[in-house]
């Protein structure tokens, strides 16, 4: 029989408020590549509907032209954004670029990968973000 | 709680400065069943009790049926990895005062199967550690008669002495988000261990150890949360390693 590992589980992967700003960026990495999937997937289900005719496409674009498509669309838009600056990091740090050097180890050990270039890429990531959320959002309603 | 009680001071003159802390003990028999128990304890602690001291202070005067294991009480040997407030941390190296809560709780570290209470099973990744080939891999050794010491630059020492600090408590395969659900994965422990001596000028095992790690639930499955290093009470810092391998398998470095 294999024995209960004891695995934290979808709970313990999501849970973004236990280990610092780091876990916080793989968590929200997660959710906006998945949320990006999932638009991509229906963007090509809504253009594809030019397939059958301009009433359909028109109906189609209708759709986003409700409030609650502006707000779906804004966060789409804040989703792009992270994903995208925060994965321009990720692309540098997962080829061992801007996570600092090892070092002989000293008391109190503070983790050179854990670094304020990185903390501060995510906190700059999730600030345009938000920008581009407000840009989008000005541009939406106030037309 | 009904069953809360306090534990006799041991402490002489000085009980002025000690304080009270209500410390959570996880208690569980898998061999049995497996509900998990909160008992709590009402335990005096001064500034500089650490939580190890606190369980066993427990276990000496109120309750001796907890199960907790130890050895060092330094940091050294490795054994008393546990949750304490919900994050991994090693007990002989966390004081009371430092969480600085009234209730502490400490519960079995997670992704590891339970032995009983506070103990896991630390079986499955002394045999990943092991798989990484943890030695040096070259032909000669220092110690053939005719061959000389391989000597090395402090700045040679530099490249892996991070890494030779690892005291395998398991600390770092707790946090990671990857452990907690995938049961293949290598672990931010043993890929530390690949770095290590991938990185140490005297070993020759490089590609060996490149190819065990590059697999399905090897290295690619870290997305660089980096809990891993924020929990390592020795300053190991693997996330660091394991993109330093990574850097290796996508060529950016050599
Ligand atoms: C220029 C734009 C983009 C960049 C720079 C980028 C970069 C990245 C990087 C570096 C990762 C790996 C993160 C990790 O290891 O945790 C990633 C993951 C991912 N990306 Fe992107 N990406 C971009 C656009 C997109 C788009 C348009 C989509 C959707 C169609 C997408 C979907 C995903 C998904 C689903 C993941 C997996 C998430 C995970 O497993 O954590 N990405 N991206
Ligand atoms: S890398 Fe750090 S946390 Fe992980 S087993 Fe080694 S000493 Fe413990
Ligand atoms: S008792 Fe040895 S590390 Fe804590």
């Amino acid at each position: 029989m294999k024995r209960n590992e004891n695995k934290e589980g979808i709970k313990g992967m999501a849970n973004p408020g236990r280990y610092g700003i780091e876990r916080v960026s793989y968590w929200l990495m997660r959710i906006t590549g998945l949320g990006l999937l999932a638009y991509f997937i229906g963007h090509i289900y809504e253009t594809s509907s030019i397939l059958s005719g301009k009433a359909a496409w028109d109906s189609m674009l209708e759709l986003t032209q409700t409030t609650q498509g502006h707000i779906f669309l804004t966060l789409v838009i804040g989703m792009c954004v992270f994903h995208t600056a925060n994965g321009i990091r990720l692309m540098f740090a997962h080829g061992g670029i801007g996570i600092g050097k090892p070092t002989r180890p000293d008391y109190p050990y503070l983790p050179h990968s854990m670094n304020m270039k990185n903390k501060l890429c995510i906190y700059a990531s999730i600030g345009i973000a938000a920008l581009a959320m407000m840009y989008g959002l000005s541009v939406l309603f106030g037309e | 709680m009904a069953d809360t009680q306090i534990a006799e001071d041991q402490s002489s003159a000085e009980t002025s400065t000690s304080k009270i802390v209500t410390l959570r003990i996880a208690k569980s028999n898998p061999e049995k069943d497996s509900v998990t128990k909160f008992e709590s304890f009402q335990v005096s602690y001064e500034r500089w009790t650490t939580v190890l001291d606190a369980i066993l202070d427990v276990k000496k005067h109120l309750d001796h049926s907890v199960a907790v294991r130890y050895s060092c009480r330094q940091a050294t040997c490795g054994s008393c990895g546990m949750k304490i407030n919900g994050r991994p941390r090693l007990a002989c190296f966390t004081k009371i005062s430092e969480l600085d809560s009234d209730v502490v709780t400490v519960e079995p570290m997670s992704n590891y199967p339970i032995v009983r209470d506070l103990v896991v099973d630390l079986e499955k990744m002394f045999d990943t550690h092991k798989e990484m080939k943890p030695f040096m891999v070259r032909e000669d050794t220092e110690i053939t008669p005719n061959s000389r010491e391989l000597l090395q630059t402090p700045e040679q020492v530099e490249e892996y002495i991070q890494f030779a600090n690892c005291i395998k408590c398991g600390l770092c395969n707790s946090a990671c988000p990857t452990m907690a659900t995938d049961s293949s994965f290598l672990g931010p422990q043993a890929l530390a261990q690949a770095y290590r001596y991938v990185a140490d000028s005297r070993d020759k095992g490089k590609n060996e150890r490149l190819k065990i790690i590059d697999d399905s639930h090897g290295i690619w499955r870290c997305h660089f949360a980096g809990s891993c290093s924020q929990v390592c009470p020795k300053g190991v810092d693997p996330a660091m390693g394991i993109q330093m391998l990574r850097g290796y398998l996508l060529g950016f470095r050599k």
